[in-house]
């Protein structure tokens, strides 16, 4: 019964979007007909609510373990712990793709009840195009994903949860990047909607910036926590592949980065009115290549995605359904956008501009090296393209975009002389030329990570630069954002290049008792034993480690053997310093009573996930700022509005 | 989920590989031993970075459980430490499992794109950026 509420709503849910797009349509088009338009909010509304319903239902049917219900059966089981059996829900296809659609539909029915900004006609697009979007998520799930299927006869016990996936960081790192992806489809219908109605004002700007601040935050701490866990799970320290799966990740966020500043233009100076509108679209486009990625199959093998094309096609149909047809609406309207108001190059604009064409060369390279195997794959030639690719071309249009990064938020807007922020030009120059001195001096570095220890100080310094000479206690939060997350991107960047430039790495055959040296560390493996847990056994090491002459501290990581799926994995053990990580790896046995033991000293390798924090923490602030400035502006214009209502 | 299943699927495959294999045969001496020379060990380790790991999705050999992983690392750094130049140890390897293994871009007939496109972004952000120069003074 609950499975089946839970489908119900799902195809009501299903047909208020249709309703929402229809009346949408109609409502934008007027004449006859356009009384329709006072439904739209509502059917947004109650399509939250009913997608929510839906969800609430397979959220029940996980945490009873209704077994007659097949993804219960396939994904859970009796005996997990409840919290594993609600991640559980989500934890698959069909789930996740309704998170999905319940997050879109939750933040549909969000703008249909607060956003008034916006005229009621472009606000109806923007609707129509929620709904449009919607719909093709519901056709998917409905048809081709049903999570509430139930099986002729229910099984007699569920099928049971990956153990890795049995890990708290991972129950909630999707939904993560999903509030992401769904922010950028609100972004992507404010566009759509801005397009229809040739609304693109500096009010759409202000609109949208909330939905892109908070895609952005999301997908910043979803990118920082799967980084993360990659280094510690994958036990070879390794923090980034260039994975086309965190490339899926990766590219919204750059897309929605660049989306980030130019909306603030055109909000802040109603300039960049197409490009905007074009980012907003390029950014839900990169979310759904994400989706297809990930969800199509194809990255395994595009011959595997030829032999069950089902879901992946749909998906292909989805990306190309919306990203040509918006593209096309945006071929047909763009011409008619005026471009907005004009700028010089030295100006904030100006270098924002710069910035953004960066971001969009790194997205094109990102995109470029992620697509280009699978597409050689088709025709049966097979390449690889990995680090040494992505780095070094990257790194062409990554180091102008920091170096303008440093001294662009010293510009004014609209027009600004370099010789008027010289002083502080020449020392952002300085840093870096002293930097790059100071570290050839000290050790042989390669280019690469030289580059970004350089580039790192001097935008440290750089990004605080805005600060000075300002009354820090009236400085807008908003500002404080922009500081904080610039920061952040400096301080991550230190850590990659660090990490890269000064890792120590040991790899050692040890008896009980025998040390093992990595950097300043002095490591002793006292001991072997077996360990077991709930479903696997485990050789665990117990290690002392010193740094330098300190107090020794005791790690134990082991090696892991689960028995159902048979599988291994090596759990890390790491001790966290300021100034960096040990990362100790069990190994096997090796000859003569000998133990494997993998050891890494990583100097400011922790900087990398801090520097993701700092900036996901500048997007909040900046969020905070944006809105309560909204609030109060809105507050001044309805008092200006009641003033004059009441002296006739 | 994304990117955690599929890299999850990798190392499941990478693991129950290990599993298999351990039952056989020890894994080759240089596949967990660093050469003793730190100037060959980071020869080797810089050219490990560059191959990839065949069984896995998206490693390199120097960061893969793999025992095919273990018996690449074994084979360079034996040759390294024998003197073999890295070019020529990837050329052997990419003879025997083909341009996959490498992950060092070389423009050939079938890579050529990824490099003229990065070229013709260059170009286009310098025309577009140049067009506003122009428009704006």
């Amino acid at each position: 019964m609950i499975a089946e509420i839970g489908l119900a709503a799902l195809w009501l849910a299903a047909a208020l979007a249709a309703l929402q797009l229809v009346a949408g349509a109609l409502a934008v088009r007027g004449g006859a007909g356009s009384e329709i338009a006072a439904l739209i909010r509502p059917a947004a509304v109650v399509q939250g609510a009913l997608a929510s319903v839906s969800f609430v239902m397979l959220l029940w049917v996980f945490a009873v373990t209704d077994l007659s219900v097949k993804l219960v059966a396939a994904n859970s089981h009796s005996m997990k712990p409840m919290v594993f059996k609600l991640a559980g829900a989500w934890g698959n296809h069909e789930g996740s793709m309704l998170l999905w659609v319940t997050v879109m539909a939750l933040a549909g029915g969000l703008i249909a009840l607060v956003e008034r900004r916006l005229p009621e006609r472009t606000m109806h697009a923007t609707l129509a195009a929620q709904g449009f979007v919607g719909l093709g998520f519901y056709a998917f799930l409905l048809l081709s994903s049903n999570p509430f299927e139930r099986l002729a006869l229910p099984a007699a016990e569920g099928m049971g949860l990956n153990p890795l996936l049995q890990d708290i960081g991972l129950a909630f790192h999707p939904p993560t990047l999903y509030f992401g992806y769904v922010g950028l489809s609100i972004a992507f219908s404010f566009a759509v909607g801005a397009l229809i109605t040739r609304q693109v004002t500096p009010e759409f700007a202000r609109a949208m910036r909330p939905w892109v601040l908070g895609a952005w935050v999301f997908l910043t701490l979803g990118i920082t926590a799967g980084s993360y866990w990659a280094y510690y799970e994958l036990g070879w320290g390794g923090w980034w592949f260039w994975d086309p799966v965190e490339n899926a990740s990766l590219m919204p966020w750059l897309a929605a980065t660049a989306l980030l500043h130019s909306a603030g233009v055109l909000a802040a100076r109603d300039a960049l009115r197409a490009w905007t509108i074009m980012l907003g679209v390029v950014a839900f486009s990169m979310s759904m290549m994400g989706t297809f990625l990930v969800r199509s199959g194809i990255l395994t093998s595009v011959h595997a995605f030829a032999v069950d094309p089902e879901r992946g096609t749909f998906i292909l149909a989805l990306l190309a359904l919306y990203i040509g047809g918006a593209l096309l609406l945006f071929a047909l309207r763009a011409g008619t956008i005026s471009e907005g108001e004009r700028f010089s190059v030295t100006s904030r604009e100006g270098a924002l501009v710069f910035n953004n064409v960066m971001l969009s060369a790194i997205l094109a390279i990102v995109l470029m090296g992620t697509l280009y195997p699978l597409l050689t794959e088709a025709f049966d030639t097979r390449v690889s393209v990995g680090p040494p690719y992505f780095n070094p071309v990257g790194a062409i249009f990554v180091v102008p975009m920091l170096i303008v990064m440093a001294v662009g938020p010293l510009l004014r807007w609209r027009r600004d002389s370099f010789e008027r922020i010289g002083r502080e030009a020449a020392l952002v120059a300085a840093i870096i030329l002293a930097a790059l001195v100071l570290v050839s001096i000290i050790g042989d570095v390669a280019i690469l990570p030289l580059l970004s220890l350089a580039l790192a100080a001097a935008l440290a310094v750089g990004s605080l630069l805005p600060l000075k000479g300002r009354n820090l206690r009236l400085l807008p939060i908003a500002t404080w954002g922009m500081v904080i997350a610039h920061f952040g991107i400096a301080v991550a960047l230190f850590g990659m290049a660090s990490e890269r430039a000064f890792s120590k790495e040991r790899l050692a055959a040890v008896m009980p008792g025998e040390a093992a040296q990595v950097g300043p560390w002095t490591v002793t493996l006292e001991a072997v034993e077996p360990v077991a847990g709930p479903n696997w056994t485990a050789i665990e090491g117990r290690m002392s480690a010193r740094y330098r002459d300190g107090d020794p501290t005791t790690i134990a990581p082991q090696a892991r053997s689960f028995w159902t799926p048979p599988q291994e994995t090596t759990e890390s053990a790491l001790i966290t310093r300021w100034n960096g990580q040990l990362y100790a790896v069990m190994g096997d046995q090796a000859a003569g009573g000998r133990w494997q033991v993998r050891l890494w000293w990583k100097p400011f390798v922790t900087f990398i996930w801090y520097g993701g924090m700092l900036v996901a923490l500048g997007g909040v602030l900046a969020l905070i700022g944006r809105v309560l400035s909204d609030l109060k502006r809105r507050s001044v214009t309805r008092r200006i509005a009641e003033r004059k209502a009441e002296t006739p | 989920m994304k990117r955690l299943i599929l890299m999850i699927a990798a190392l499941v495959s990478c693991f129950s590989m290990s599993v298999s294999a351990q039952d056989t045969m020890p894994p080759a001496p240089y596949a967990y031993r660093q050469l003793d020379d730190p100037a060959l060990e980071a020869k080797a380790q810089d050219l490990m970075e560059t191959l990839r790991c065949l069984k896995c999705q998206s490693q390199s050999i120097a960061d893969s459980d793999a025992p095919m992983a273990g018996d690449m690392r074994h084979q360079v750094r034996l040759r390294i430490a024998a003197g073999e130049s890295p070019d020529a140890i990837r050329g052997w390897l990419m003879e025997r499992y083909g341009d996959y293994v490498s992950y060092k871009p070389e423009i050939s007939a079938s890579t050529w794109p990824l490099f003229a496109v990065p070229m013709i972004l260059v170009l286009l952000a310098g025309v577009i950026l140049l067009r506003r120069l122009r428009n704006s003074t």
